[in-house]
């Protein structure tokens, strides 16, 4: 018999305590903050060599876009290869921001603020624009269009010149057309791109970003847009069928998203003096190793995506003893992985140890199963 | 129309002439229905009739190529799926259609999503609105789960439920969206008799306890014949018959279509 | 006259992304997949020719042999090693693994090879021609190029659509679980498919290098996004998409190099390829496809 008792005491079946969800999270954050105490720690002791010290601004990058990428392949379900496109537009931005006001605004957490907020705005625009073409799209052919988005930005500020003076500023496709008077200097110099940016980028700040980008990812997720998003992934038609707008939402992922990437731009390009771009920092084969974070990390799954990236972005560091065969064991480890966490074999033989240990719940996944 | 309108009696549902054609095939073809409000009422036919082609026009996943369709008088013909579910009509699918990978409660809780609202912002800030919002999200959903006894099941992956309860928990789903109309296809397949018997029970209650008017698709004649007040049989895209259900069923051209010559 | 030099030049690198464009449908409509490995196969190819021709003395037309046989075979190892597993696998998890395998043969070539750039010998030794009393200059691998080309689709197109395996592909394509009951061996199609497109990523690999002689391990990756670019262009799944897919980009990405920036030529191919998306979103001659409700 169906329960005739319909005034049953809310939720009076779940534990008192955190929902498993908000415990996920707290372990997450967690670990984070534990990253960034232990580096630091070791790091003010001198017991961090320099090679490796450099590498935790990067480390920071890297989580931040695989954080903000999870958002389009994981949550939303969309596959997109364009995604360095939108952290060269917030690099860009936030580059070109820095050297225009160094001298005006000469404090320098309120520029950098404020450079951050630039870069997050021109690369949301970025992202709304190629979010028009998206929600006509899907599968593959969004995929090709997303490259081809990310190649197009990255062609275009390679031709870019930006200049300023009294005038103010001066844009051309070539050096000589830039026509500043006396007083002008190029910011943006086609080709080899633009030098100078204050060097601001520090562990710590790239930390406080991790964070941000973290708190804002889980706290969507737990939420009623963030289970909106995930409905249209799990099944499009009947997310429609219950009255979900697809394509607002679809829209709000993208322009969230590319603003995130926006700022993992900006920690990048200040933490180098100059700032160009080519197909490894900003073109495909940028967009594909964060794509292969994601998917590693298990699409979704937001802890997986950090350490994906952390544990992948520093392997060939790791492995630079070995040299020239560094990359290629990299490949196979890849390939490996693939195979292990979705060939047919490896699957099977996981669902029957599985099925003995324990029933998977709401919040287990698979880290690098592609669902 | 506007005589039933001034006696206020106007029907819930009114599908006039409706019909669509996918290259030059008549999937369904003039296609007429008048629900009043609170009525069981189901449409049957034999396989590739058009019965899920109707649910499909009359949520919007299809534009229908002739006819209208009015719900409380307003006409939802060329409007989107899911402007036709926030105007009143859910749905159930024939292949089960739910959010895989979200837990049982959250299933409901989408279903939830335009009836009780909070911006991105204050979710993403988990501002006092989020908190507010989501406890009364809980309560009604899990009001609605144990209407169909998936109380228990709460953090449980949809995925994971067996077959007879996922089969639960898309009506559960369909019936947060807070419909006027509840359009079930095929809810009975795959249960076994005991199985069938509840779910009749349940449907009756759900229209009685949330004010529905529910039109169901059904092979399983038994589940037919014992809550469906009145009937509709298509084949071949067209209505064969119409009306009482004991009556239609008895009818020899009815016969003739399902079990042939 | 410079239009005309454009527009051959360009019919000549579109018929290079066609024959890389086909390996890449192909595969797609047979295995559902993207297969970004492919082209590095072309720099194989094309490292194979430099290696027997510079290295081995052989001559130029034992070379491209050499590099078609040994691209087959590594088309076909792939699959059976790094995509056969997947087969059941999402989408996305075969992606990251064709991914793997780019990577792996980029960073295979460069334990060989070096990361220096090589001065590519050509293939062709035909003379160019003269047209128009000397305003008009084609080159040999221009012509070559087109030819061959235009004669292998042609054989392509034959066998497909003649042949016993060729329509067992096509089945297969259509439908796997069908192929299958009708007895057609599903692995040997997918097999052969892997095996056809990497001969002619060799080929193209002998031609690309032979018109811009510059070989290095990267030299595959953006030709190959191209030709992918190309096959999307034209309806991915559909081969004679990924002929006019081809040769219209190529010709688009010469008359805009010509004609408005050699730096934008890119940023304009993969621009129209977004208005054509925009237009028709399953590509100019892709079938489109319905959701089952």
């Amino acid at each position: 018999m169906m329960a005739k008792n319909l005034n049953v005491s809310p939720l009076s079946n779940q534990k008192k305590g955190l929902r498993p969800v908000t415990k996920k999270n707290f372990i997450t954050y967690a670990m984070v903050i534990a990253f960034f105490i232990l580096f630091q720690t070791l790091m003010s002791t001198d017991n961090l060599k320099n090679a490796y010290q450099s590498l935790l601004v990067p480390i920071c990058t890297n989580v931040i876009m695989a954080l903000s990428l999870n958002l389009v392949v994981g949550v939303l379900g969309e596959l997109s290869l364009g995604h360095a496109g939108f952290m060269c537009i917030g690099a860009y931005a936030g580059s070109f921001f820095s050297v225009l006001t160094e001298e005006v605004i000469p404090i320098t957490w309120l520029r950098f603020t404020l450079a951050f907020a630039v870069a997050a705005i021109a690369a949301a625009i970025a992202g709304i624009l190629i979010g028009i073409p998206v929600l006509r799209l899907r599968g593959d052919y969004l995929a090709i269009v997303t490259l081809a988005f990310g190649e197009i930005i990255k062609s275009i500020v390679n031709v870019l010149y930006i200049g300023v003076d009294s005038e103010g500023l001066h844009i051309a496709m070539s050096s000589s057309n830039l026509n500043l008077l006396e007083d002008g200097k190029e910011i943006l110099r086609g080709p080899q791109g633009i030098s100078n940016t204050p060097r601001d980028s520090t562990f710590f700040i790239g930390f406080i970003l991790v964070m941000l980008t973290l708190l804002i990812v889980t706290n969507l997720m737990d939420s009623r847009t963030g289970r909106a998003i995930m409905s249209i992934r799990d099944n499009r038609i009947a997310a429609e069928s219950i009255g979900i707008n697809i394509t607002g939402y679809k829209l709000l992922v993208f322009t969230l998203s590319a603003a995130i990437a926006g700022c993992a731009g900006v920690l990048y390009s200040h933490n180098l003096s100059s700032l160009t771009a080519n197909t490894n920092n900003f073109g495909y084969n940028m967009s594909i190793t964060i794509l292969v974070y994601v998917v590693l990390g298990g699409l979704g799954n937001v802890r997986g995506s950090i350490i994906a990236a952390a544990v992948l972005y520093a392997l060939p560091e790791l492995l630079r003893g070995l040299r020239d065969y560094r990359m290629l064991i990299y490949s196979i480890l890849l390939i490996a992985m693939m195979i292990f966490s979705n060939g047919a074999f490896f699957v099977q033989l996981r669902e029957k140890i599985a099925f003995r240990f324990k029933r998977r719940t709401a919040q287990d996944a698979i880290p690098g199963r592609v669902e | 129309m506007a005589v039933q309108e001034a006696l206020g009696n106007t029907a819930l549902l009114e599908v006039k002439n409706l019909g669509i054609t996918f290259g030059g095939l008549h999937a369904v073809e003039n296609f007429n229905l008048t629900l009043q409000k609170g009525d069981l009422y189901g449409l049957i036919g034999p396989n590739g009739a058009g019965k899920t082609t109707v649910f499909n026009l009359l949520t919007g996943v299809y534009k229908p190529t002739a006819g209208t369709f009015f719900l409380d008088g307003k006409e939802l013909k060329g409007k989107k799926p899911a402007e036709i579910n926030k105007m009143g009509v859910a749905r159930t699918f024939q292949n089960i259609r739910l959010f895989q990978n979200l837990s049982v409660l959250d299933n409901v809780k989408v279903g939830l999503h335009n009836q009780m609202k909070y911006t991105t912002l204050t979710g993403i800030l988990r501002l006092p609105g989020y908190f507010k919002s989501e406890r009364k999200m809980n309560e009604r959903a899990v009001e609605l789960l144990s209407v169909f006894e998936l109380e228990g099941s709460l953090d449980t992956l949809a995925s994971n439920l067996p077959y007879g309860k996922q089969r639960k928990l898309e009506i559960a789903r369909a019936i947060a969206t807070n419909p006027k109309l509840l359009l079930l296809d095929e809810p009975a397949a795959g249960m076994n008799p005991n199985e069938t018997q509840e779910l009749m029970e349940t449907i009756r209650l759900i229209r009685d306890r949330f004010d529905l008017t529910v039109l169901v698709i059904e092979h399983d004649m038994s589940l037919v014949a014992g809550i469906c007040e009145q009937i509709t049989v298509l084949n071949f895209g067209t209505e064969l018959a119409k009306g009482k259900t004991e009556e239609v069923l008895k009818d020899p051209e009815v016969i003739k279509a399902y079990l042939g010559e | 006259m410079k239009f005309l030099s454009q527009l051959i030049s360009g019919v000549s690198l579109g018929s290079i992304y066609s024959l890389i464009a086909l390996g890449y449908t192909m595969v797609y409509g047979i295995a559902k997949m993207l297969n970004f490995a492919h082209g590095d196969v072309i720099m194989v190819g094309a490292f194979v020719v430099y290696t027997a021709c510079v290295a081995g003395g052989l001559s130029p037309f034992f070379g491209v042999l050499i590099a078609v046989v040994c691209c087959t075979l590594l088309g076909v190892v792939i699959e059976r090693l790094a995509y056969k597993p997947l087969r059941s696998a999402a989408s996305l998890a075969v992606l990251i693994t064709a991914i793997g395998v780019s990577y792996f043969l980029q960073n295979m070539a460069l334990l060989i090879f070096g990361s220096d750039t090589k001065q590519f010998s050509s293939v062709v030794s035909l003379p160019s021609v003269t047209l128009a009393d000397g305003s008009l200059t084609i080159s040999g691998e221009t012509i070559v190029t087109i030819v061959l080309s235009l004669i292998i689709m042609v054989c392509l197109y034959l066998f497909i659509n003649r042949s016993k395996p060729g329509k067992a592909m096509l089945a297969v394509s259509e439908d796997k679980g069908a192929a299958q009951l009708m007895g057609i061996n599903v692995n040997a199609m997918i097999a052969l498919t892997f095996a056809i497109g990497s001969a002619l990523a060799a080929i193209a690999g002998a031609l690309l290098c032979s018109s811009y002689p510059a070989l290095s391990p990267y030299t595959g990756a953006m030709p190959g996004i191209k030709a992918f670019v190309a096959a999307v262009f034209g309806g991915i799944g559909s081969i004679p998409g990924a002929m006019v897919g081809g040769v219209l980009l190529g010709v688009i990405e010469n008359l805009s190099k010509g004609y408005i920036s050699s730096q934008l030529s890119d940023a304009i191919v993969f621009a129209v390829l977004i208005l054509v998306l925009l237009i028709k979103p399953t590509g100019i001659m892709g079938k489109k496809i319905n959701e089952k409700v």
